[in-house]
């Protein structure tokens, strides 16, 4: 399968300090990547290239080619509002907003304007939660507030609404930090289920859900990234000594 | 813990009881004196005190009337210019500007609300009254004369003068107060919002949704003070005691009337009706600055619940 995504020589600053150092990879589409590494390694901020989340940042700064589809994102005409529709993000935190159900996945759909009349709406939301494992559980009640869902339901509410937009890739920056193991392991199931459609890069600081749902890992270091191969020789015989001990437990 | 600890423990905690006691002993007695001095007027007229529109000193026959509608709308013409404005720099100060212009910015606005009020009645009373007499008066007459709301006499002292000078000093309260409760709306809404597409103003809306109730809350606190402001509007509302549905004729308000009259009001039954407008007044900003609270401390409540959720 072709690459979605390359990244090349991108270095990140915020005001004075560099966060990303020449980091330079290639995201395959149709796959799901797992970005792992310590705390403060610069994943998230990686993440959030993608999507130019950082831009709300003051002093953030970016240098080097972030290619999506073969278009630099970074260039100065690029419309952020189509980019982040087709870059879609799920974030650490649920983070549903004080809306219905329906109107949570309904948001993005509205505000792009992709629909035609309220019946192609309703079935667009449909669709999303369907996608999304949580049409069964919710759809008797799509009216009440989304703040009555579960953790994990709000989270996989959360997807829902990211996939209305139809989006060619997902980010996902710890979608399961927050959730207790049965919940985690339906966001996983669902994970692998969507990249049958969808490009997925997910973060995520548990070396067992990394090794579980990605084709591909990263291993990043202190704004470098010291590794990326597929997943199953990352955890089995990686390249670099770094890598082994992280992922081993030596340290992190 | 209660009953706990040392005697000096105990002592230490008795006098803090009485200490935080003298506030409600206040409310209380402000209350009983009001009511106690108010007792004449309210044996004579009953609940007509509230709906009748004659004011006769002279001949002994009061009805507050005209005042609760002065009071009324007044204070309502001051919230809605400005509600507007205070949420338009609210959303500047938090969603649009950098640090650098919003801290020094947000300062100035509320260093506005130190100002004295009988400095605003100095302004309102040079500035503001001609500015309505001379253009905004003419050019409102010119135009949309035909409106009972336009017509009138022109003096510049009337209800939209009281109204303005209002809506000036209660737009820092507001925008104090919106304010707040958009900064602790969480991050993460609006990163919700943005990830899916959302332009700066539609991020906006999202915000605002989640601080809706705080923002109501804001505009009833504008309105509790509006609803008891004296010194500014008494000197620029042209206190005279009539209900017209002009904007430029003279009105009163009930903080005005006891301003202006308390001193000759040597009547029993005189001083019985104003300190029962008084009582009126005090139960309506009570009310109204209880409702704010709640909604206020419901918007903090709520965010908390969505970003524990």
């Amino acid at each position: 399968m072709g690459d979605k995504i390359s990244i090349k020589n991108l270095n990140f600053y915020y005001g004075k300090n560099q966060a990303l150092y020449d980091i330079s990879m290639k995201i395959p589409e149709r796959e799901v990547m797992a970005f792992v590494g310590p705390s403060g390694c610069g994943k998230s901020t990686f993440l959030r290239v993608f999507n130019r989340m950082n831009d709300t940042i003051p002093y953030a700064r970016v240098e080097g080619e972030v290619k999506i589809d073969g278009k630099n994102i970074y260039k100065t005409k690029t419309d952020v509002v189509a980019l982040r529709r087709k870059v879609g993000m799920v974030f650490q935190k649920s983070n549903p907003f004080p809306k219905s159900i329906f109107e949570n996945v309904a948001y993005g759909i509205r505000i792009n304007k992709m629909h035609s009349g309220k019946k192609d709406l309703a079935d667009r939301v449909e669709k999303a939660l369907r996608d999304a494992a949580l049409w069964d559980e919710v759809s008797d009640r799509l009216n009440t507030s989304a703040f009555g869902l579960s953790g994990g339901q709000q989270q996989r509410l959360c997807i829902a609404r990211a996939l209305a937009v139809q989006p060619e890739v997902i980010l996902m920056d710890e979608p399961a930090s927050a959730l207790d193991p049965i919940a985690t392991q339906k966001i996983e199931e669902l994970v692998v289920e969507l990249k049958k459609k969808y490009t997925i890069v997910i973060v995520t600081h548990n070396m067992q859900q990394a090794a579980r749902i990605s084709d591909k890992t990263a291993f990043f270091m202190l704004g470098k990234l010291i590794e990326v191969n597929p997943t199953e020789k990352m955890f089995t015989n990686p390249d670099d000594e770094l890598t082994e001990d992280y992922i081993t437990g030596r340290f992190g | 813990m209660a009953g706990t600890g040392t005697f000096a423990d105990r002592v230490f905690r008795s006098v803090l009881i009485v200490l935080s006691s003298t506030v409600i002993l206040i409310v209380v007695s402000m209350v009983a004196m009001m009511v106690w001095t108010s007792l004449p007027t309210i044996r004579m007229f009953g609940l007509e005190f509230l709906y009748s529109g004659e004011w006769q000193p002279a001949s002994n026959v009061f009805g507050a009337l005209p005042f609760i509608y002065g009071t009324i709308v007044s204070s309502l013409i001051a919230i809605l210019i400005a509600v507007p404005i205070s949420l338009g720099i609210a959303i500047f100060l938090v969603e649009q500007a950098p640090k650098s212009i919003s801290s020094p910015a947000a300062f100035l606005v509320e260093l506005l609300a130190a100002i004295p009020s009988v400095v605003y009645g100095l302004w309102g009373i040079f500035v503001l009254a001609p500015f309505i007499r001379n253009y905004l008066g003419p050019f409102f007459q010119d135009y949309f004369g035909w409106l009972p709301l336009f017509q009138g006499r022109l003096t510049g002292f009337g209800m939209l003068t009281g109204g303005i000078i209002m809506a000036i000093m209660v737009t820092p309260i507001i925008t104090a107060v919106v304010r707040d409760v958009l900064e602790v709306v969480p991050n993460t809404q609006r990163d919700a919002a943005l990830a899916l597409g959302a332009t700066k103003w539609e991020t906006t809306l999202i915000v605002l949704q989640n601080a809706s109730s705080g923002i109501a809350g804001a505009v009833v606190l504008g309105l509790g003070r509006a609803l008891g402001e004296t010194m500014a509007v008494t000197m620029v509302i042209g206190n005279s005691p009539q209900i017209t549905a002009s904007l430029f004729e003279p009105a009163y308000t009930i903080a005005s009337v006891l301003a202006a009259n308390f001193g000759e009001a040597s009547d029993r039954l005189y001083l019985s009706a104003l300190v029962e407008m008084g009582l009126v007044l005090f139960l309506v900003t009570f009310v109204v600055n209880a409702l704010a609270k709640v909604l206020v401390l419901g918007v903090a409540k709520g965010t908390n619940a969505a970003s524990k959720a």
